[in-house]
């Protein structure tokens, strides 16, 4: 049928094929589309549907505020010690050669563990060190050390350890493609004029190195900043990061009057996410300038 | 390049202590599900016999692995005719359709979930309140990981040509779609499939928010009063989709090896 089409106006600009992208579309629309761009304009409009600036003006509120601040802090953190680990842990792998088993196993592990996250993380690390948890018995009964204090796993701190445990293999995956195209050559090149291990280094590996270690950097930022479930689980009293502070404006009541601060809420996260992802992209095109 | 002696060991030993570091976790989970009641000595396995005793448990089990299955179905259905159309017919429609795909990464799936209720409450008026209606929300999260399977697949073979060579046969176009072209990028869908299949089952936020028991959030509920069942259900749940996910590295490795030699 939308052949016809074609045949019958020859030369000139055929709809009929776009028809057949009409349910994909439509689906998008309706399913991605409808609820950022609800999102976004919500996030203008009082409880009666007309135009404000006070749900925008709310983000600047302390609880608001403090929630941010808390989850870029939960963010950075991560993002730093995923990156550096990540980064050490990629560079040893690389070390063993392309034929090692052990590189490959390595590989393979980071792609499912970076997919972990959530419920199943959370309760991996409950299962650990919460307070009957299996290190916190151990360590006690061993050396009568006790390290579940009084609680930190279910607070930020304890979500910087949780949230770690993803962000290391993440970086493993994004990084070590750059590392690998660190071509042998250029070492000897660099060791035929007379450099040190040391100079390589600094002088050739580092600064070629530096804009996939940043835009990896703020992969793993955004990944962590989106992150809601595992924190969802493990904080169940209190909202210190965005995440949650969007769960209770969407559950409790005690925000009532302010209905559309989630909306506020969630655009913030939209903003920053969507800032982070286009430095990504920005540092992702400087590196592919010596990537094959 | 021969890495000295004092380097092997040192890197022995920090791989090591990142194996311990990411092991740990999962052999504890291990331990606490078997671990007896208080005052018992040795092991049982009451936990994980209450993952399929327990019926609110069960009911949430099975609503997840359905809810995968149709992730998968209304997956393959409409993305795939759909990517194989565009490089056939409407090739300058190709990055619309790739950011499209993508876009789910760039906005957090909470951020969906804050704007989808006026969407969902129609949702709920067609097909009812059933957990299953989360397929719709879920498939929108699986595009971006299925999308980079099934180009993957689609770079790797000449479908022009293929297509061309069916049309002047006489085959029309939903022949081509389904007997031509996707037999050949069969690996790539079952990719696609494996990695949706393994979101979904670990999926929270959607699920949660929108009131929905499926497993994850039957699990998070039941940790209150039984914490030994729900590390038993996150981890037989990390075994499964661990299995899937590696199952899907080997996939992944095989076709790369295969486009080397050929």
């Amino acid at each position: 049928m939308a052949d016809d089409v074609v045949r019958g106006t020859g030369r000139r600009f055929a709809v009929g094929p776009y028809l057949a992208l009409l349910p994909f579309l439509g689906f998008l629309l309706i399913f991605l589309v409808v609820p950022t761009v609800t999102v976004v304009v919500g996030a203008f409009q009082s409880g009666d549907g007309g135009f404000t600036l006070g749900n925008v003006r709310a983000l600047g509120s302390d609880a608001a505020v403090q929630a941010l601040w808390k989850s870029v802090l939960l963010s950075l953190s991560t993002a730093v010690i995923g990156a550096f680990l990540g980064a050490l842990l990629s560079y040893l792998i690389l070390t063993l050669g392309p034929r090692s088993i052990l590189r490959r196993a390595t590989l393979s592990v980071c792609g499912v563990l970076a997919q972990f996250g959530g419920v199943t993380l959370a309760f991996a690390f409950i299962s650990l060190l919460a307070v009957n948890g299996v290190l916190t018995l151990a360590l006690d009964s061993w050396i009568g050390l006790d390290i579940y204090g009084s609680g930190w796993l279910f607070g930020l701190n304890g979500l910087i350890v949780v949230y770690v445990y993803f962000q290391i293999p993440l970086m493993v995956i994004v990084f070590t493609p750059a590392l690998e195209g660190l071509r042998p050559q250029w070492r000897e090149a660099a060791v035929n004029l007379g450099a040190t291990t040391a100079q390589y280094w600094r002088q050739v590996a580092f600064p070629l190195l530096t804009p996939a270690f940043l835009g990896s950097l703020l992969l793993l930022f955004a990944n962590a900043f989106a992150a809601y479930a595992t924190a969802a689980v493990l904080v169940s009293q209190g909202n210190p990061i965005t995440p949650l502070f969007i769960r209770s404006a969407l559950t409790s009541e005690i925000l009532l009057g302010q209905a559309n601060l989630g909306f506020a809420l969630a655009l913030e996260m939209i903003v920053v996410v969507a800032v982070v992802m286009a430095l990504y992209a920005l540092l992702l095109r400087r590196t592919a300038r010596w990537m094959r | 390049m021969n890495p000295s002696r004092g380097f092997r060991v040192l890197r022995g030993v920090l791989l090591t202590l990142f194996a311990v570091y990411f092991v740990l976790p999962l052999l504890s989970m291990l331990d606490f599900s078997t671990r007896g009641r208080r005052g018992e000595t040795g092991r049982n396995w009451d936990a994980w016999r209450a993952l399929v005793e327990n019926e609110d448990l069960r009911q949430a089990i099975i609503s997840s692995l359905l809810l995968a299955l149709f992730t998968v179905v209304l997956m393959v259905v409409l993305l795939v005719p759909t990517m194989i159309w565009v490089r056939l017919r409407v090739p300058r429609m190709s990055r619309v359709i790739e950011f499209l795909c993508l876009l789910p990464l760039t906005i957090p799936a909470l951020v969906i979930v804050v704007g989808i209720a006026g969407v969902y409450a129609w949702v709920t008026y067609f097909f009812g309140s059933s957990p299953l209606t989360l397929t719709f929300a879920y498939t929108v999260l699986v595009l971006p990981y299925s999308y980079r399977a099934v180009d993957s697949a689609l770079a790797a073979i000449d479908v022009t040509t293929l297509a061309e060579a069916a049309r002047s046969l006489g085959a029309g176009w939903l022949i081509v779609i389904t007997r031509i072209v996707f037999p050949n990028i069969v690996t790539g869908v079952l990719s696609a499939a494996f990695i949706s299949v393994a979101l979904v089952l670990g999926e929270f936020t959607f699920a949660s928010l929108l009131h929905f028991d499926t497993m994850p959030v039957a699990l998070t509920a039941i940790s209150k009063s039984d914490a030994a069942t729900a590390i038993a259900g996150a981890l037989a749940s990390i075994i499964v989709i661990s299995a899937l996910l590696l199952g899907l590295s080997f996939f992944g490795g095989n076709t790369r090896t295969r486009n080397e030699n050929g």
